[in-house]
């Protein structure tokens, strides 16, 4: 393999990593506080990408590309950002609040009917057909040296690293984020100190799934839109968050990075047929569990009695 | 419409092997499986392809069809049984897809996406089982429901069967009083594996031909669906969960009123089954309290 073979497979290793990482975010900062995977996180990138095809194509009219379609891309993505916050919360405040103390695998279970009923309520409302999401820029590749990178790589790459540090710096920085990380230690001290749990846990959810709405754009740009979009992404978005350690906001970001290289360069490299891509993400989950169960970055955890 | 309310019976009996042996594995060991869609794949290839390319008659595939299910489930649940809940959640699940997507791309076994046509009827002392008239393969579902029901009802009666119920309400006591947790897991496993395997050949010879696309993970969430209606840690009401989904499922076809639902309602009816359901009455319609869900959150009892 040639030095720009490489870095090609690299840099489309790189893209489709920091999809997965935004993605993965929001898994983890939920399991962080909650303890509990966020089944119906996948389905809520559906609904990400849905607002915003409607909405960038309500703004967009028929303009051509330009300033215009750039800056109605970006309305649309903060659009879709506010829509997916707001669902995520109202989920959580029905389908998993009453479930905060019941046994270990209810609110699993009810996550798993919300994500059933997200995804087929999608199917009915607009259709199981797969919708083209337009390019708002012109999106001809780029030739550097041999490496062909595409505009919405590039995109990706700015957008995904705005966010995570964006993210990284709400919760290192602010207090919300101070509360966020003390509710995620320990939910009962928590509350001793004066803190809202309650509303730690809204606001958790609020900001994973709007990020999962812009992972779910940046996806439909390049596969298109469709009803259960959700579900596979959704599952190898968790699977990075495993990798790198669930829990913990880094080790998403690392996860996510790492298994979207893992299958670019198991495809290229190793010559996984295509079609078989998808196996790639649980043979890792696999492993990694076996190996390091705890991910990458995380910290092992004694069970207590 | 008599016809239709046999077909209904018919898939309620499938439906209902496969809901016993995910109720082994989440009712009483409380590991929360979500492929049972895969062990119902392999049983149905399993059994087409063994009646097709080798001529065997559906009994002799029978064994097979168990064995290889429950290999699979010892091979999954070797390495995921470690886990705890949530993690063998989404462990099995990609199981199940990686199944499916195997079924869809390995062409010289399984003819990729066309599936398997021209499976041979089961026969019973040399008299052919016609699925078409329904009549008669109804008496073979139930007759195998049944079989498995007593089965698994003594098996819960059993020490395995308090091993199990030990594990799910506590691992750490389970095992401290010498229950061995892994080998009991697997074992678990393993029966649920094999019963929907029998379920998968029961398909196979229903219709008579396999296609990946029967396969889906919706299979799977139906199969929980119906043992979270009917309730947890109890056989009858994993077959009675059974009976309700399917007529829920047919509800619009068999009203005659299938142009006025969507195509997508039973599917979100089922999603608002499982919400509702843990949120009002955890234990499913005819369960107890006591067969809830594992041990409370925070480890302790409830």
């Amino acid at each position: 393999m040639s030095v720009s073979e490489f870095f090609q497979h690299f840099m489309n290793g790189l893209t489709l990593g920091g999809i997965y990482a935004l993605i993965a975010l929001g898994y983890t900062m939920v399991y962080g506080i909650l303890k509990f995977i966020n089944f119906a996180h996948g389905d809520i990138l559906m609904v990400g990408a849905y607002v915003g095809l409607f909405t960038y194509n309500a703004l967009r009219g028929d303009a051509s590309l330009g300033a215009w379609t750039v800056i109605s891309f970006f309305i649309a993505m903060a659009v879709a950002m506010v829509a997916c916050g707001g669902l995520g919360v109202v989920i959580e405040r029905v389908a998993y609040r009453p479930l905060r103390h019941a046994a270990r695998l209810a609110p699993l279970l009810s996550a798993i009917g919300v994500s059933f009923m997200l995804s087929n309520s999608a199917a009915w409302a607009f259709g199981t057909q797969s919708r083209k999401f337009d390019y708002p820029f012109d999106n001809t590749p780029i030739n550097i040296k041999g490496v062909i990178i595409t505009p919405h790589q590039i995109m990706i790459l700015a957008v995904a690293a705005v966010m995570m540090v964006a993210l990284a710096l709400f919760v290192d920085k602010t207090r919300m984020g101070k509360a966020m990380r003390a509710t995620s230690i320990d939910q009962d001290t928590a509350m001793l100190m004066g803190i809202n749990v309650d509303r730690v846990i809204s606001l958790t959810f609020a900001v994973g799934s709007a990020l999962a709405a812009t992972g779910g754009i940046l996806i439909a740009l390049d596969f298109k839109a469709y009803p259960s979009m959700g579900m596979m992404t959704g599952l190898k978005a968790f699977v990075a968050a495993v990798v790198g350690g669930i829990g913990n906001i880094q080790g998403a970001m690392l996860g996510g990075i790492i298994l979207g290289l893992l299958e670019t360069f198991g495809v290229a490299v190793l010559g996984i047929p295509t079609g078989m891509k998808d196996t790639i993400a649980f043979g890792v989950l696999i492993l990694i569990l076996l190996i390091k169960p705890e991910g990458i970055l995380g910290h092992a955890e004694k069970e207590k009695v | 419409m008599l016809n239709f309310f046999l077909l209904i019976l018919i898939y309620t009996c499938i439906y209902a092997l496969m809901a016993i042996g995910q109720n082994v594995i989440t009712g009483y060991t409380g590991m929360l499986s979500m492929c049972q869609a895969g062990f119902f794949a392999i049983g149905s290839y399993a059994t087409a392809i063994l009646c097709t390319k080798f001529g065997w008659s559906f009994w002799a595939t029978l064994p097979v069809s168990i064995g290889v299910s429950a290999l699979f489930g010892f091979l999954i649940g070797l390495p995921t049984l470690r886990l705890k809940g949530d993690y063998l959640a989404i462990a099995t699940l990609g199981f199940g897809e990686i199944v499916r997507n195997v079924l869809n791309n390995w062409d010289s076994l399984t003819n990729g996406p066309m599936g398997i046509q021209g499976i041979p009827m089961a026969t019973i002392f040399g008299k052919k089982i016609n699925p078409y008239t329904k009549v008669g393969f109804l008496i073979l579902c139930v007759a195998f429901v049944l079989v498995a029901y007593f089965l698994f009802q003594r098996l819960a009666r059993s020490r395995m069967g308090r091993a199990l119920e030990a594990i799910r309400e506590d691992e750490i006591a389970a095992a401290s009083t010498g229950i061995n947790i892994t080998k009991y897991k697997v074992v678990a496993f393993m029966l649920g594996a094999g019963v929907a395997g029998v379920a998968g050949s029961l398909q196979a010879v229903f219709n008579l031909s396999v296609t990946p696309g029967t396969y889906t993970f919706m299979v799977s969430v139906i199969v929980l669906c119906m043992i979270v209606l009917g309730g947890m840690g109890n056989f009858f009401a994993a077959i009675f969960g059974s009976f309700i989904i399917q007529l829920i499922s047919y509800f619009p076809q068999l009203t005659g009123l299938s142009s006025v639902f969507p195509p997508q309602f039973k599917q979100i009816l089922f999603g608002l089954i499982l919400v509702v359901m843990m949120i009002w009455r955890p234990q499913g319609i005819l369960g107890r309290k006591e067969h809830l869900y594992g041990q409370d959150r925070k480890g302790g009892a409830r």
